[in-house]
């Protein structure tokens, strides 16, 4: 394939699933149960085309950079706009990510959206978020990342409020909205004080001009700054503390757009663009990325402790992965942080459609037992599902073991690459830096902890009510898109060898990009060193720079520390629920408070409705009140003002102005009634006038 | 003595006096008629004079005998207005013919 091919099949696996939205959003209705075929069908094609570009990509052109386009859009005075896209070997990956989870997902909606009222537009809403989604993903520019951007934000408002009927899912489609804008408002200064220097948005560009010194207006903390406003785009869309609010709730959404959205693609897109600019951040910008992304790993992964609602569990289960692919990227772990983004999205979009499996059979149950009044998603209300699940329970098991960091799977590989990564960096910069590793460590430590709690109480044991004893196994096209996510979270499919993704072709491909920022601002352990490489060769691994080797340093130490926190966690969960060694109840009554509060999830809510939401009200008031009485009393005043200036003028014109008319009219009047008299009509009296004239002028002339 | 320029321009003063004056004291529109026709008379004979003796050859001859065609067409036009007053008013009494100020 040359690559002209592969940019013009890459605009045909762009274009693709927006045909899937046309269709649908323009026959959907008369298609009605096709619609659902018609969309799995075109993604179908669509994930053929993308596997055909990934393929090529990564092996014929993996050693190119990127094989791009660009082309000159429009050109306001002097200023030439230039958009395009590209495919680079990320890209090519996330294609892969995309286009297979999206296919899945289509697959599984066929049978867990059947019935629902709106079906075909639920297809077109998934073909047009798909869209949004690749052009992210190609975008090799800041305007058209920014654009699709806002359509994946688009696009997610309409799946998370898909059932607006519900005030609380309607209300969760605003909330991810306008959360998002927050972090887009950040992501657009950003990209203003590029554009305003360099006065492009291309990426080539714009890290060429960094790269060869010029810094945004001669500063470097404009710089930062800069990263730090693209990274808070991220942080919209990635669910990074402090906005991430938005994303448990946006669990009111479909089940398979939770997979789809909220596990697997929208939240990956706030990784994935700071992978994709990856070059540009300083040393102070990374620093602020790592503690974003540490504060946010930590917090959601204790909120997720305590959460009852199954679907609340591997919500903030997402934000904590998330967090430790930001932390990853922050402290300079560029290709773990990527990796983790891939392995996460099968496992977490695995889970996410087993607990659509399992909230569809307690559905089901629940119809069947006439019971409309539980709650299909308490994990209290589950158990047993081992026995009547028995698919959707194996393959929910060993994702879990995924995400919980266990050997032999593809999340132990990306995690243990992350958890080393933070031991070099802290290392390496040293001082309070040093709380990175250990808030990673112990986040890691409390997902095992939580994921297999989530396991035990929803799967093991006896069934805790009639409606989980009644829940029976789904059909093939339910559990068909498990079996291959699972899969797809073996080891071998990145590395032979299960203990180190570093000999695997994932690190051969995605290798960290040469940092563009001076060597001032930068750490120095990112700076690439040219004459040392060779030299450090150790048999198939590459030590780009210090960080790396010094990563490389910490793996095994890493991998028994987070092995034996990990092994912890899971004693510690089958020692409480399954065997009940230690009562939960006495345990949660011994630590009343600290259950509260991140059962309330550390009141973040409620902090943001005290704060920012109060705030805004207050503001709003106080804007009311303005207008109310300052803007409409001077409104007011001015027409009264005018009223009375009016009637003022009123009385001018009909006394001053008519009386000068009448009076001159009347003056007129009187003298002409006076001289008419003169006007005798008789010729002869005019005759003597006349003469009288003449005798006159002679008297005065002659 | 010699009949001079003074003495036709003393005829023609005297005639104009009197056409003036029967134009303001008669009362009967005929007789204001006879009037006019003497002042144009008195202005033909000084046309007439100073074309004699102030070198101007036959000019004044000729405004002369314009302004006869002029008194015989304004008579004609005259004397018909007055028949249409007399139709009207049955008098041609100049004093009571007063209505247009009105």
């Amino acid at each position: 394939m040359t690559h002209d091919t592969l940019l013009t099949l890459s605009v045909f696996v762009l274009l693709t699933p927006l045909l899937s939205f046309m269709i649908n959003i323009f026959f959907g209705n008369k298609l009605g149960r096709l619609s659902g075929v018609v969309g799995t069908t075109i993604l179908g094609i669509d994930l053929l085309m993308a596997a055909l570009i990934a393929f090529s990509k990564l092996v014929t052109y993996g050693g190119e950079h990127i094989i791009q386009t660009r082309f000159e859009w429009f050109s306001p005075g002097s200023y030439a706009i230039s958009v395009g896209y590209g495919i680079d070997n990320i890209a090519a990956i996330m294609l892969m990510v995309v286009t297979l989870i999206s296919f899945l997902v289509h697959l599984f909606s066929t049978i867990y959206m059947e019935g629902d009222r709106r079906y075909p537009k639920f297809y077109a809403y998934l073909g047009l978020f798909t869209f949004s989604m690749l052009g992210i993903v190609m975008a090799n520019n800041f305007l058209m990342m920014y654009i699709f951007w806002e359509l994946v934000g688009i696009s997610s408002y309409l799946l998370i409020g898909f059932w607006y009927e519900k005030d609380s899912a309607s209300n969760a489609g605003k909330k991810a909205f306008i959360t998002n804008r927050i972090g887009d408002l950040g992501f657009f200064a950003g990209i203003m004080i590029l554009f305003m220097t360099y006065g492009s948005f291309m990426f080539e560009d714009i890290f060429a001009g960094i790269a060869s010194g010029t810094l945004p207006f001669n500063n470097p903390t404009m710089l930062t700054l800069a990263g730090i406003g693209i990274f808070m785009g991220a942080m919209g869309k990635s669910a990074q503390w402090p906005l991430h609010v938005w994303l448990p709730d946006a669990m009111e959404g479909p089940t398979p757009v939770s997979a789809l959205i909220h596990a697997a693609t929208m939240v990956a897109a706030g990784v994935y663009l700071v992978a994709k600019v990856f070059w540009m951040f300083t040393a102070d910008a990374l620093t602020f990325i790592a503690i974003i992304g540490t504060i946010t790993a930590f917090v959601s992964a204790t909120i997720a402790i305590t959460q009852v609602d199954f679907k609340k569990v591997l919500a903030y289960s997402t934000v904590s992965q998330l967090g430790f692919m930001i932390m990853s990227l922050g402290t300079g772990g560029y290709t773990n942080g990527f990796f983790h983004l891939v392995t996460h999205a099968w496992f977490k979009a695995a889970l996410f459609l087993a607990a659509g499996s399992v909230i569809h059979a307690m559905h089901h149950a629940m119809h069947h037992m006439h019971d409309h009044h539980s709650d299909p998603q308490d994990i209290n209300n589950m158990g047993g599902l081992r026995k009547t699940m028995p698919w959707t329970y194996r393959t929910f098991l060993f994702v879990t073991l995924a995400l919980a960091g266990i050997p032999l799977t593809s999340g132990f590989l990306s995690k243990d690459g992350i958890l080393a990564g933070t031991l070099a960096w802290a290392k390496l910069t040293g001082g309070w830096h040093w709380i990175v590793p250990v808030m990673a460590f112990t986040a890691a430590g409390m997902t095992a902890f939580y994921m297999f709690r989530l396991t035990i109480v929803a799967f093991h044991g006896e069934p805790k009510t009639k409606i989980a004893g009644h829940t029976h196994e789904n059909p093939v096209r339910i559990v068909l898109p498990l079996v291959v996510l699972s899969v797809l979270s073996v080891w071998f499919f990145y590395s032979p060898n299960p203990i180190d993704a570093s000999v695997g072709w994932f690190h051969a491909r995605v290798v960290q990009p040469e940092t563009a920022v001076p060597a001032a601002y930068q750490w120095e352990f990112l700076i690439q060193d040219h004459q040392a490489a060779p030299a450090e060769n150790h048999g198939s691994h590459h030590a780009l720079n210090a960080l790396q080797e010094e990563t490389h340093h910490y793996h095994y130490l890493a991998m028994f520390l987070s092995l034996l926190i990990a092994g912890t966690g899971i004693a510690l969960a089958f020692a409480i629920y399954q065997y009940k060694l230690i009562s939960a109840d006495a345990l949660e009554k011994r630590f009343k408070k600290l259950h509260t509060f991140s059962y309330n999830k550390w009141y973040f809510d409620e902090l943001y409705h005290a704060t920012v939401i109060a705030l805004m009200l207050a503001v709003s008031k106080a804007m009311a009140w303005f207008d109310s009485v300052v803007v409409d009393g001077i409104v007011n005043l001015s027409a009264g003002l005018a009223t009375v200036a009016g009637k003022v003028t009123g009385l001018f014109d009909h006394v001053v102005v008519d009386g000068a008319v009448n009076l001159t009219a009347r003056v007129t009047g009187f003298f002409g009634s006076r001289l008419r008299k003169l006007q005798t009509g008789n010729i002869q009296f005019y005759v003597v006038m006349l003469l009288l004239g003449v005798i006159l002028l002679f008297y005065f002339f002659v | 003595m010699e009949i001079g320029l003074s003495h036709y321009l003393i005829i023609s003063a005297l005639l104009f006096s009197l056409g003036l004056y029967g134009v303001i004291s008669r009362k009967h529109a005929v007789m204001v008629l006879m009037g006019l026709e003497l002042i144009l008379n008195a202005a033909n004979i000084n046309f007439v004079a100073f074309a004699r003796f102030g070198g101007m050859n036959m000019d004044g001859q000729v405004a002369a005998v314009f302004v006869i065609i002029l008194a015989a067409a304004e008579a004609a036009v005259a004397l018909a207005i007055l028949l249409n007053i007399y139709q009207h008013f049955k008098h041609v009494n100049l004093d009571e013919v007063d209505q247009m100020k009105e």
